[in-house]
């Protein structure tokens, strides 16, 4: 708890404002021109309006708000078939809690849940496992999702699956991978990115090299960060260093934590389990290639998919978005969550039209849930 | 209050849907478990209500119910039945009423133990005779298995508000302090815990509390308080925002005042819950105005239930029914109410 609280310091957190108003100075970023800085990472989004620091960083700096919240980059063909699998009478389904509310094209899996399905709230995989075990007459299937961060979790559950040979046991694995989308966002001709801030979590698991194209082909610096606001702080200053200098290098903030060449354990143990899928839908941002896991075949008895002939290869797949739906416009920058006509009117918490708005990870539910529009949270007095 | 002289007529040790049936064995459930614990010999079940609070010209009568449906119904630092108690003694305090009647009707599902019954229905009296309040009147109904999750307790509760006392939100101003009684999502954090599907263990325990006592005392030394409100489901956010838009004022509060436990921010850390918003059974939100604020929190500290009372923000004239929490760091942001229940996120 120690570390915690280190990382939360008030009159630390000032000191670095204070560094990087200078910098922000010294590169001459101001509101009409800012330097526009990309946290890849849900986790560090929510952290940025929940302690308020996009109020408190100079106008100078635009936080752009990637790709990285595994909840609101679900395509709804993904949660249509987990309403499949759920509402089968011998299936027990387990989630996490932030995935109930994601719309899916007939469904969420929360009113699947009120229409009769047997959902349940799970914190962990092994959870899950312990549901296999006290039912064995149903077919208890875990709803794996997530990036680099749980990806290694759900293989161990399935490992230890395998070693107890159970056999009402599978996971719809929709795993996904970080650096194919960066990779994707840095390829398309529209974004204007001049630096990232990595998700420290992720890191712990692969390390900092599988971020070294950015540095390298892209010309972009990245720091890897950990998740307490002074660690943001610290990072984004790291980054505008970088600029100011002319240098784009992988750096590492969150050494306290992540390890140069990732977590040995969690990486023999996803290659063990998973290989790449060739492509995988994201939403808002489409097809990206090699972008996905799927279990291998050695595991194909713990696959949902092969189990109940649902996802990839069963058919054509593709759905579209719902109207005017602009979330795949925010999650690459083009325009901010305010700026979608949905945004607090056809789309709310409440009723989420797309999936930004659903996970307080989501750009638009963050926005929307810390009043991060000026017109909310505007000074009043 | 038991009769240990009567010989034991319940056989077996769970509920069946013979002790719904309305013959002997019902008969049997309601008398060994219930009505012996909570009402004198010989009362009848309808309960005429006489108190000398009630004589008082002006006295106004409060009316409340609440049903409970906690699991499990057995955590650390209390039970459904004592939330039971408490929430109904709670809901009549912060209006201003001195609770002083309690029905209990409990909905219970065949295959229920009856010694879990008998430790709830022994803590809701224990509880009970705390706070001041009888239990006057009940009813018990048995569904079948899977109906209910063990054990649902519906409570009413009657209290008389004495004359010249009115707590409403509407009655806040700008200036008026908002003040806690102690620590925030104790409740919350603890049923997350003892559901078991978490791998944490902690050592936190339900604050699971009754605050009529708390809520006269504040009273006799800032007499001008002007509302309460008892924070429970949707957390101290909630209350506020209720009050918030009530008052039709902007309600400002200050992160680095809120009363948090280490271990529960822990929790909330792990599963990405934002504490503001956990549940507490024994926390209440006050507003007093600011030249009577120091003697409220003195007289707080004084009982147990307010040992760690504390100040958390103000309210102001700024826009109508919002909430703004200044952060850590210095920072705004609003702090708006719950959409639907908190969901944990994944990572
Ligand atoms: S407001 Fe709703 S529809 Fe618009 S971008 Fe955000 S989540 Fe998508």
């Amino acid at each position: 708890m120690r570390y915690v609280e280190e990382f939360r310091d008030p009159v630390a957190a000032k000191a670095v404002l204070a560094a990087i108003e200078t910098v922000v100075q010294e590169i001459g970023a101001t509101a009409e021109k800012p330097v526009h800085i990309m946290e890849i990472c849900g986790g560090h989004t929510h952290a940025i309006f929940r302690y308020g620091l996009d109020r408190l960083t100079p106008k100078g700096i635009e936080f752009i708000h990637g790709p990285g919240c595994p909840v609101c980059v679900l395509p709804m063909s993904r949660i249509d078939e987990c309403v499949e699998i759920a509402e089968r009478p011998e299936v027990i389904f387990c989630t996490f809690g932030d995935a109930m509310r994601v719309p899916g094209t007939r469904k969420s899996l929360m009113q699947a849940k009120a229409d009769g399905a047997d959902i349940r709230m799970v914190y962990s995989p092994l959870d899950a496992l312990e549901i296999a075990r006290r039912n064995p007459e149903r077919e208890v299937v875990f709803f794996g999702l997530g990036f680099e961060t749980t990806t290694p979790s759900t293989a161990l559950s399935i490992q230890q699956a395998a070693r107890e040979e159970l056999r009402n046991f599978s996971v719809f694995c929709n795993h996904i991978t970080v650096p194919p989308p960066i990779k994707a966002l840095l390829d398309d001709p529209h974004m204007v990115l001049d630096g990232f801030v990595g998700p420290g979590h992720v890191s712990m698991v692969i390390g900092t090299h599988p971020y070294d194209f950015i540095a390298e082909t892209y010309g972009k610096p990245i720091v890897v960060a950990g998740f307490e606001p002074l660690d943001l702080l610290q990072s984004v200053l790291m980054v505008l260093h970088q600029i100011r200098d002319g240098r784009a290098e992988v750096e590492n903030q969150y050494a306290r934590v992540v390890p140069e060449h990732g977590n040995p354990v969690s990486l023999a143990a996803i290659e063990d389990v998973y290989e790449p899928r060739r492509t995988f839908e994201w939403r808002g941002l489409g097809e990206i290639d090699a972008s996905g896991l799927r279990i291998r075949s050695k595991y194909a008895a713990f696959d949902a998919e092969e189990r109940f002939g649902v996802g990839y290869g069963a058919g054509p797949r593709l759905v579209s978005e719902p109207e005017g739906c602009a979330c795949g416009q925010v999650m690459t920058g083009r325009i901010k969550p305010t700026g979608c006509p949905q945004y607090g009117t056809g789309c709310t918490p409440e009723m989420p039209l797309g999936a930004l708005m659903v996970s307080s990870e989501g750009a638009c539910a963050a926005y929307y849930q810390y009043g991060a529009t000026d017109e909310r949270l505007e000074a009043v007095e | 209050m038991s009769t240990p002289v009567k010989p034991a007529r319940l056989r077996g040790d769970r509920v069946t849907m013979a002790h719904g049936g309305g013959g002997k064995a019902m008969r049997d459930l309601i008398e060994e478990i219930f009505t012996d614990v909570f009402l004198p010999p010989g009362s009848e079940d309808q309960a005429r209500l006489t108190s000398d609070a009630l004589r008082v010209p002006g006295a106004q009568l409060a009316l409340t119910t609440d049903s409970f449906v906690v699991s499990p119904p057995e955590f650390p630092g209390g039970d459904i039945g004592k939330i039971a108690v408490c929430g109904t003694v709670n809901d009549l305090a912060v209006g201003g009423a001195k609770p002083l009647w309690l029905s209990a009707a409990f909905i219970i599902e065949e295959g229920c133990e009856f010694d879990l019954l008998r430790r709830i229905v022994a803590s809701m009296q224990a509880e009970a005779e705390k706070a001041g309040v009888r239990i006057v009147t009940g009813d018990t109904k048995v569904v079948e298995r899977g109906a209910a999750d063990k054990v649902f307790v519906t409570t009413s509760g009657v209290g008389v508000i004495p004359p010249g006392r009115d707590m409403r939100a509407e009655n806040i101003r700008p200036g008026d302090v908002a003040l806690v009684n102690g620590v925030l999502g104790d409740h919350g954090a603890t049923i997350l815990a003892a559901r078991g599907d978490m791998a944490l263990s902690t050592d936190i325990r339900s604050d699971c509390q009754s605050l009529g006592a708390l809520v006269e005392a504040v009273l006799a030394v800032a007499p001008n308080t002007r509302a309460a409100r008892d924070a429970t489901r949707g957390g101290v956010a909630s209350a506020l925002n209720e009050m918030a838009e009530a008052a039709a004022l902007e309600i400002e509060i200050d992160e680095t005042a809120l009363p948090l436990r280490p271990e529960v921010k822990g929790v909330c850390e792990v599963l990405g819950l934002d504490p503001l918003y956990l549940a507490n059974e024994g926390t209440l939100v006050l507003f007093v105005p600011p030249d009577e604020a120091e003697a409220a929190l003195a007289a707080m500290k004084e009982l147990e239930a307010g040992r760690r009372a504390t100040m958390i923000g103000k309210a102001r004239s700024g826009r109508a029914g919002r909430v703004v929490m200044t952060t850590l760091f210095g920072g705004q942001r609003l702090v708006d109410t719950l959409v639907g229940e908190q969901l944990p996120r994944i990572c």
